[in-house]
């Protein structure tokens, strides 16, 4: 059942012939995606950011890969998940682990699918924290579960394992890489809209209709810059476009670890609970953590002296990413009034004298530049989310509201944890505070106005 | 109405209702005055009890509209279902406070299970305790009721204390953990009782004041601090307050109603009585949110079903008055309760007595034991006598009880008579879950509760006390609950907001009650025992403690495995039946139980004191018996038993061994011609100490440690700490900081280390984030570091050039005059000095390894992080294993006897790679034990303990787990190092009779 003998590619030991020598007497067994099961196999992903991952479910489903979206827990049933990710995993591991493995568990478990006919993929970072863990935890799960034949294909930025059957071409590549861009483009139109909607549920309808317009596109080759450009216009008028009221509302920002940032499961919908409360969310978009990984790379060289090469790649990458960043958001300030989406270089530069950008486990100097960077845009209301117990968030989100507080002393920074054992109760009623006091502060702004 | 505070809402009737988690109160302002207010428990009643309150009101509550506006965590339900206007509770206080007390610096508000603070100077800043920090109010009642006393008498024992107790400050549960062997080890209640007061100030401050310190005037509100003066005294005295600057106002328990006030005269939303209470009428009938599980019981002839099947594990019951003959004596001095059983020859049970402990156990046994001397008369004797339990070797000395047994082979010897089949038990006493797997007739493995979990026993009852029922009757109301709600599987801080939240949605009292229950046993059997699926437990299971007396439990228990469990209708008693057992098992000619006399004439006294024997500093109690025999507890060593230096011997202990290295090093510190470097010793330090030592030194400075790691150094640096629920070692190096500081050190030296030294024995070799980068948390928090240099570079270690020149441009950087080649050589000598040193420590512990074989002394390996050496942090423990005979080696000391070990996880960082390697050895040596120790809080940590319990366990080694954080409670330690021998020692036994 697929099932090979192969040799763990995670080593980014610095020495690695001598490191080889012991790693091949280190074989371990895992599932992998063999070329047959493409046709026959259904590859479920986690659903974090759900504009993204639907674009890139189904460009996946383009290049013949049966892609499908968990939504398990995403409707009223988050209880049954937690429970299998509680059942399944140790309960002090972070929670984005114990969801997402808790995802996979119902998948195989509530009969919607064949556990002989799905594989998962699951998209990881690596490095010092934990969280490079998750794919071997989620492995050991499934093997503990007696689904050991279930491949799980890990996607991260230190390299992809070996999965015959789930190869990614340049093409394929570049594709995922624009509709991220557009992921980012419409997430940050939304967040800017759907506040202030006359219509309710306008602007997540538009979004969709410029998704299937997007995926139209790509499955008909029309990728040309050209193309693509005029596409960004369009989606910026159309949002321009969009009745909505010109109320003030109190704009609040969402930093935090990448899971429970994003997703609507792992944050017990924050986005959705602000803009119930008169609020307006704002958060940077996925691509700021795509190139924070490849700004590592320069880092690593230039405070650890290792991996040269990786090094030599990152900075021909950079310009590329940062460019492309930088043409939607001048295109936002030139076709519509919405406020444009910050800039990386420059969010990069703004933990200078703050924390250093040696910081690099989990989200590392990134969450404290996103900090800054909203106080930066006038975004004084910041939510800082972070699994209970998250490591580097010791660290880099709570251990920097001091700092971040020092600088820009009006910030009003309300930490929040998430957790199997959290309640929405205590959560909300932090929340509650902090928007309590954002209205106070906005009142003052307005009163000096 | 005694009181009259002015707020300044003009003219017309205001209401503020203020709901908390354990009270409601109310004010109605009129014209600017309070006309009336009152305060009352609500027992989870919120809606009705808001409700009633109103009625109570309604003459202070003309004909014209009023205004109403509600507050306070558990009001916030209420609120929306009666479309109430809410305001946030801390933002309502803020309000009046700057209303009434404009040159308030800061406040401090604690309530039933929230803490606030609120500074106001140089930028308003609000906090709420975060979700770990466990409640106040509640967790005051909590300990009044383990003193078995009332809140009143609590605060009146702790004003005439006269020492205190280090108790840990984070959470209620931690704490109970130290206030338990406190009171079995004979400390005195009024000591106990103010500790408990300044665990609560030292919460609130680490907690809340996170890196701001108080100054000013501050302000206490809520309840407990309106009520107990002696958590008055507490924060004045720990916040070194005057009576100008610490102020108690009168409203202190209404603030936040006040304030709710306040917001409905700004809201301007008016309601009449009849408008307002219809609304509130309406909010009782809307239907909750919380999720449910399904009734335990189909209907009555189910119940009826398991109360016959339950009735039948049962032992007989004799007369004593019709029996005469041997008896045997059997004690269980547990953590709450004090449990006695006495058996005769056929094992029927004679006398048996189970009740609280009431904070004295040694009184509660004497009086029992006198009433079995009373029964007994002349007909029957006692031959043989037995203790177990937290309270063991206290009993065992005062009454010269014959043998000791540890508790866990008490609990087997007596679930072994009732099922000889037994492979699995399970007990949930007061304080303690623990498990046991049963194989081939001898204990497999034991699993206890972490001090984080212990959601037992004494919890339900805690918690039916604050609800306003006695425990029997609570446990009777969840049996039929039509919809018990799910609370969650974590720790009873979870639990009570969870609780909270259920309340919020208007869950029935019985529905919480059956709720509770299935999540105790939800955290025993997935928290506790860590099992995967409920088949994994076993098919003849057991299940015992006073906490399955209660039906609702065993009733959740059986529907969560799916299977019929045995509970031995003495479930309560099966510690003290097991140690009968034991007792009857072990008999000699006579017993040497004190007589009926002695026990008549026994008096007890105890005190405190520190033994000053090392650095462990351990607190003694010291209990005198009949004024000249002495027993002393709380000890780790011999040295603290009073024993003559000589009279005993010492054995190996790598863990010693490093710190005496680390000592050594501090007599030659440099001379110091290009100045002061000062090392903070926690975290990572304790690894690179010898390289960084070194390597200053070789360039001309002089090298200045910060103290020994203490409870005092700790506080210190509590002020500053942003993240309370990081681990502790890391939490300590504020301490460390400011002792530096204190001690005129201008420069401080912690790099940073995304990387750790390359043992090439795994994936990867990091540090932790919280060891790699706890320098920029430092840099950012800490005031005092602002006026010092800091130096926090990072650095690849496991390159020689490329470390020199990081060094040689960071030193030149920092303006020290320093030539390259001098840079390059200190660089050098440093890594050659490491080298050497972790070099001498492994010959050492191969050294130590074979002179324990020579002798045949048994090996432990203390697996942990090479800063578990500090006996605060590691609590002494590599003593307490020298004194079960032991000898003592650390991880570092033995990882390359191993080669590297394939693990199913990412192996990536270097000091949990040497944990698998120490394992692995543990396997290839049949006289070798692994102990992992594990700082509460470590998330690596998660992911290291099931590696290396796998790696342990395919071998059929025992794998034993000792979590440690603030708490000095080494009771526990001591029952799971035994259990440990004790397991080792039956396995042994059984392979040589083959």
């Amino acid at each position: 059942m697929g099932k090979q003998k192969i040799i763990p590619k995670n080593c980014e030991a610095e020495s690695c012939a001598d490191c080889r020598l012991r790693c091949d007497k280190r074989e371990t067994t895992r599932a992998v995606f063999t070329k047959e099961m493409k046709a026959t196999h259904t590859i479920l992903m986690p659903n974090m950011l759900p504009i993204h991952l639907e674009l890139a479910c189904r460009v996946l489903r383009i290049y013949g890969y049966n892609a499908v979206l968990m939504e398990y827990g995403l409707h009223g049933d988050s209880r049954k998940v937690i429970d299998a990710g509680l059942l399944n995993v140790h309960n002090d591991i972070c929670y984005p682990a114990q969801l997402i493995i808790g995802q996979m568990l119902e998948a195989l478990q509530s009969g919607d699918y064949d556990p002989h006919k799905i594989a998962f993929l699951y998209p990881q970072t690596g490095g010092g924290c934990r969280a490079s863990n998750y794919i071997h935890l989620a492995r050991k799960a499934l093997k503990k579960a007696g689904y050991d034949y279930v491949p799980v294909i890990s996607v991260n930025f230190a390299g992809l394992e070996k999965n015959p059957g789930f190869t990614v071409s340049a093409r394929e590549l570049r594709d995922i890489m624009y509709v991220l861009y557009y992921g980012d483009l419409l997430m940050c139109l939304v967040n800017q809209s759907k506040p202030y909607e006359i219509e309710k549920g306008s602007a997540d309808a538009l979004a969709s209709r410029w998704v299937d317009t997007i995926i139209d596109d790509i499955s008909h080759l029309r990728m040309s810059k050209r193309h693509i450009r005029q596409n960004y216009i369009q989606i910026i008028k159309d949002f321009e476009a969009l009745p909505k009221t010109n109320e003030k509302k109190v704009r609040v920002g969402i930093v935090g670890e990448i899971f429970v940032k994003f997703s609507p499961l792992g944050n017990n919908e924050l986005e959705k609970y602000l803009i119930a409360e008169g609020a307006e969310p704002v958060l940077a978009g996925l691509m700021d953590f795509i190139m924070y990984c490849v700004a590592n790379m320069k880092y690593d060289y230039a405070y650890y002296g290792i991996k040269r090469g990786t090094a030599l790649i990152g900075s021909m990458i950079y310009p590329y990413l940062t460019k492309k960043q930088k043409e939607i958001s001048e295109l936002i300030t030139q076709y519509s009034s919405f406020r444009p989406m910050p800039l990386f270089p420059h969010t990069e530069q703004l933990v200078d004298g703050v924390i250093s950008h040696a910081v690099k486990m989990g989200e590392g100097w990134l969450l404290t530049a996103e900090m800054l960077e909203l106080a930066d845009m006038g975004i004084e209301n910041i939510v800082v989310t972070q699994p209970f117990g998250c490591l580097p968030n010791h660290i880099v989100g709570k251990g920097m509201m001091k700092p971040v507080k020092e600088r820009c002393p009006d910030v009003n920074l309300v930490a929040i944890d998430y957790d199997a054992g959290a309640t929405r109760i205590n959560q909300e009623n932090r929340l509650k505070l902090m928007l309590a006091n954002a209205r106070q502060l906005m009142a003052k702004h307005n009163g000096v106005e | 109405m005694d009181n009259q505070w002015t707020v300044n809402t003009g003219t017309g009737t205001y209401i503020g209702i203020d709901i908390g988690s354990t009270t409601a109160k109310i004010v109605i302002i009129q014209d600017g005055k309070t006309v009336y207010s009152k305060y009352e428990r609500h027992f989870s009643q919120v809606r009705i009890k808001t409700l009633e309150m109103i009625r109570e009101a309604k003459s202070y509550l003309g004909e014209t509209p009023f205004g109403v506006s509600v507050s306070g965590s558990a009001g916030l339900g209420m609120a929306k279902a009666a479309g109430l206007p809410f305001v946030q509770e801390v933002f309502a206080t803020g309000e009046v406070v700057r209303e009434l007390q404009p040159d308030t610096g800061a406040v401090i508000e604690l309530g039933g299970e929230d803490a606030k603070v609120i500074f106001f100077e140089g930028g308003m800043d609000e906090r709420m305790n975060g979700t770990c920090a466990g409640g106040t109010g509640a967790f005051i009642d909590q300990m009044a009721t383990l003193l078995n006393v009332t809140n009143e008498e609590m605060d009146e024992l702790a004003l005439k204390a006269d020492r205190i107790y280090p108790i840990a400050s984070r959470c209620g549960v931690f704490a109970k953990t130290d206030v338990q062997p406190l009171l079995n080890q004979g400390a005195k209640k009024e000591n106990v009782a103010a500790s408990i007061y300044y665990a609560v100030v030292n919460q609130t401050i680490a907690g809340l004041a996170q890196g701001r310190r108080f100054s000013g005037k501050i302000m206490f509100l809520g309840g407990p601090l309106y009520f107990c003066k002696g958590l008055r005294k507490a924060f004045v005295d720990v916040l070194k307050l005057t009576d100008e600057t610490a102020i108690f106002p009168e409203y202190g328990r209404f603030s936040v109603a006040l304030g709710a006030a306040l917001f409905a005269y700004r809201d301007k939303k008016e309601f009449t009585y009849d408008t307002l209470t219809e609304a509130l009428e309406r909010s009782l009938g809307v239907k909750t949110e919380t999720a449910h599980n399904e009734p335990l019981f189909r209907d009555e002839a189910d119940y009826q079903a398991f109360l016959e099947r339950h009735a039948k594990a049962d032992v007989p019951m004799a007369d004593p008055a019709l029996y005469s003959g041997d008896a045997y004596l059997g004690i269980d001095c547990g953590s709450t309760t004090t449990k006695m059983v006495l058996i005769g020859d056929q094992n029927q049970i004679l006398y048996s007595y189970y009740s609280s402990n009431q904070g004295n156990p040694v009184e509660v046994i004497r009086k029992c034991l006198l009433e079995v001397y009373q029964i007994m008369g002349d007909h029957i004797r006692i031959v043989g006598s037995s203790v177990t339990g937290y309270g063991e070797e206290l009993i065992k000395h005062a009454f010269h009880v014959d043998n000791g047994v540890v508790e866990t082979l008490a609990h087997f010897t007596a679930a072994h008579y009732f099922n000889p089949d037994v492979d699995f038990i399970l007990d949930i006493g007061g304080q303690d879950i623990k498990c046991f797997k049963i194989k081939n007739g001898a204990i497999d493995s034991i699993m206890l509760n972490e001090a984080c979990s212990s959601g037992c026993g004494s919890f339900i009852e805690t918690f039916a006390k604050s609800m306003g029922y006695d425990a029997a009757s609570f446990a009777k109301l969840g049996l039929f609950a039509k919809a018990p709600v799910q609370l969650g599987t974590r720790c009873t801080v979870f639990m009570n907001s969870s609780v909270k939240q259920a309340q919020k949605d208007g869950a029935e009292v019985s529905d919480i009650v059956a709720g509770l229950s299935m999540s105790v046993v939800k955290n025993a059997i997935y928290k506790v025992i860590r099992a995967h699926s409920p088949q994994e437990l076993g098919t003849h299971v057991v299940v015992q403690g006073g906490t399955f007396l209660n039906d609702t439990v065993l009733r959740s228990f059986e529907k969560e495995i799916g299977q019929e469990v045995v509970r031995p209708q003495i479930a309560g008693l099966m510690g003290a039946f097991g140690a009968a057992l034991y007792a009857k098992d072990q008999r000699k000619e006579s017993s040497q139980l004190l007589s009926r006399q002695e026990v008549e004439d026994l008096t007890h006294m105890s005190k405190s004191a520190t033994c000053h024997g090392c650095s462990n500093r351990c607190q003694l109690t010291i209990n005198m018996f009949n004024g000249n025999e002495k027993y002393i507890s709380g000890n780790r060593c011999e040295k603290g038993a009073g024993m003559a230096p000589g009279s005993y011997e010492i054995l190996p202990n790598l863990y010693e061994y490093k710190r005496e290295k680390i000592e050594a090093l501090k007599t030659d510190c440099g001379e110091g011609r290009r100045g002061t470097v000062g090392f903070p010793m926690a975290l990572g330090m304790y690894e690179l100490a010898p390289l960084w030592h070194k390597l200053f030194t070789e360039l001309g400075f002089r090298v200045v440690y910060s103290g020994h790691s203490s409870r005092e150094i700790y506080s210190k640096g509590q002020y500053s700490i942003p993240s309370d629920t990081a681990c502790y070692p890391a939490k300590i190096m504020h301490g460390h900081v400011e002792d530096l500081i204190e001690k005129g050190v201008d420069t401080i030296f912690y790099p940073g280390l995304t990387y750790n030294v390359n043992e090439k024995a795994g994936d990867n070799y990091y540090n932790c984030p919280v060891v790699a980068y706890y320098s920029e948390l430092l840099a950012g928090n800490m005031e005092s570091l602002k006026n010092v240099r800091f130096w926090y570079p990072y650095f690849n270690l496991n390159n020689e050039k490329m470390m020199q020149k990081q060094f040689f441009d960071f030193i030149i950087k920092e303006g020290i005059d320093v030539s390259r080649s001098e840079v390059n050589k200190a660089v050098h000598s440093g890594l050659e000095f490491y080298r050497n040193w972790m070099e001498d420590i492994r010959r050492t512990g191969s050294k130590a390894i074979a002179e324990s074989r020579e002798k045949g002394r048994p090996i432990m390996i203390l697996a942990g992080r090479p800063y578990h050496i500090d006996p605060e942090i590691g609590h002494g423990i590599d003593k307490l294993a020298n004194s079960l005979g032991f000898t003592v080696l650390s991880e570092d000391s033995v990882a390359e006897l191993a080669p590297p070990v394939e693990v199913h996880v990412l192996n990536q960082w270097t000091y949990h790679t040497r944990l698998y390697r120490a394992a692995k050895y543990a396997t290839e040596n049949e006289d070798v034990q692994l102990v992992q120790l594990v700082s509460f809080g470590c998330g690596v940590d998660a992911i290291t303990t099931d590696e290396v319990r796998s790696i342990l366990e395919e071998k059929g080694k025992y794998y034993t787990q000792i979590k440690i954080d603030e708490i000095t409670n080494l009771g526990a330690v001591r029952i799971r190092l035994r259990s440990l021998i004790g397991a080792v020692e039956a396995s042994r036994k059984l392979k040589e009779q083959g």
